[in-house]
């Protein structure tokens, strides 16, 4: 059990995808400017991440991997090249299926989400979850926990930002320094606080 | 008056820079940049997919049906970046090792779909060709000064040969190590934007919020 809440903090802290890989920086840096924005991005994002990762890595394990099929009779067939263009489809696939789950039951949700469920599509931090849960040989508990993880911390760190920026807003800034340079200079103070966590273990 | 592709090919270097004014593949720009080698391997499958990407939706902007062309773009887009991904694990596996991910991370870049969408369906194909590479240059020289930047003041070396020589080797040199880790991508991005902007002061933005009465301010004036 320790385990798995060791990956989760990992993976919503120590790693954090926005913070320490970069990934889903172009709406991070677009998407911050308000804090109920930025929440309603950061759940979609976490809603998405935490169905795609488990459901990615099903289809690794008994589709693509090196003798994945051999359940089917194909046991020296490997498709992992196919993994780029599987986990895109499934990720478009999901997005909209989730668009659709929420417009039925959450519809207040949905509307406050707006445009940005669909762009999530396009965010490389969910891409990005999915080929690191390859890349490390993740088990499936541990993909679901990863995906939780991973999905949090994005939400997290986006939530930061939006606040600091929030504020910015009223300061002087210099003239050439404003807008997108000084947001680059304070995700960067943000990442080196992330970066004070490096080491935790429980 | 110049030639139109000419125009398009240099105005995305500095002027429409992909990165520092339309904010698009900043991911990978950030992520890659640890040392001069792996940004430059990456900068060149960037431009590859680019211009390949551009050139190829550019030729069948006519006959893709308006409704399906995401689709179809980011089909034609990861089939490139795959083919991307297996020369390299052919023939640089370190590389791609060391790449890891962000290869196929090509697929959801967005200056590659952005251009494809905003450029390539609406042009023919040799402008397409020179946005494409202008683009991805654009990119490249980012990436490269990023990259040099956090290696150099962070090894003290370039593409693995020693620059400047270290304390450790009997040198002057104190290597900062901040250099290597992630936040230092930003501070360098964002100082370059600051750079670009002053020498190109269209480019900045305007104040949200302009004081009522301006400030006085101690010492001035």
């Amino acid at each position: 059990m320790s385990d798995y809440l060791n990956l989760f903090l990992k993976a919503a802290f120590v790693e954090n995808l926005a913070l320490s890989f970069f990934l889903g920086m172009c709406m991070f840096l677009a998407v911050s400017k308000r804090v109920e924005t930025a929440l309603g991005l950061g759940l979609a994002v976490f809603a998405v991440q935490t169905v795609t990762v488990p459901l990615n890595n099903l289809i690794h394990g008994f589709l693509l991997k090196e003798g994945a099929l051999a359940w089917a009779g194909l046991g020296d067939l490997d498709l992992s090249f196919l993994s780029l263009i599987s986990f895109i489809g499934v990720i478009a696939a999901m997005v909209q299926i989730v668009e659709m789950v929420l417009e039925r039951y959450l519809p207040a949700l949905h509307q406050g989400l707006g445009i940005y469920l669909p762009l999530v599509t396009v965010n490389c931090a969910i891409l990005g979850g999915s080929l690191f849960m390859v890349e490390r040989h993740y088990g499936f508990v541990e993909s679901v926990v990863y995906g939780v993880g991973s999905g949090f911390g994005w939400l997290v760190a986006i939530l930061a930002l939006a606040g600091v920026r929030e504020k910015l807003k009223y300061s002087d800034i210099p003239r050439g320094l404003r807008g997108m340079g000084i947001t680059f200079v304070v995700v960067g103070l943000i990442s080196l606080g992330f970066l004070g966590l490096s080491g935790v273990h429980l | 008056m110049k030639h139109p592709m000419i125009r398009t090919f240099i105005n995305p270097l500095i002027g429409e820079n992909p990165i520092t004014l339309q904010v698009l593949g900043v991911c990978s720009a950030l992520a890659v940049t640890k040392t001069l080698s792996t940004a430059l391997i990456m900068s060149a499958a960037v431009v590859c997919v680019l211009t390949l990407a551009n050139v190829s939706i550019s030729l069948i902007r006519n006959q893709m049906p308006k409704n399906v062309r995401l689709i179809i773009q980011i089909t034609i887009i990861s089939s490139l970046v795959i083919v991307a991904d297996q020369v390299l694990k052919a023939y640089a596996y370190g590389m791609s090792k060391q790449l890891s991910v962000f290869v196929g991370l090509i697929v959801s870049n967005c200056i590659i779909l952005g251009r494809a969408e905003s450029f390539a369906m609406k042009n023919p194909v040799r402008l397409s060709l020179m946005d494409g590479l202008g683009n991805g240059l654009g990119y490249t020289w980012i990436l490269v000064v990023v990259g040099g930047v956090r290696e150099l003041l962070g090894t003290g070396k370039l593409l693995g040969t020693t620059v400047l020589r270290t304390g450790a080797d009997g040198g002057w040199f104190e290597p900062a190590a901040l250099m290597l880790l992630p936040p230092s991508a930003f501070f360098i991005i964002g100082l370059l934007i600051w750079v670009i902007r002053t020498l190109k002061p269209g480019q900045a933005e305007t104040e949200e919020f302009q004081a009522r009465f301006p400030v006085e301010r101690k010492g001035k004036r």
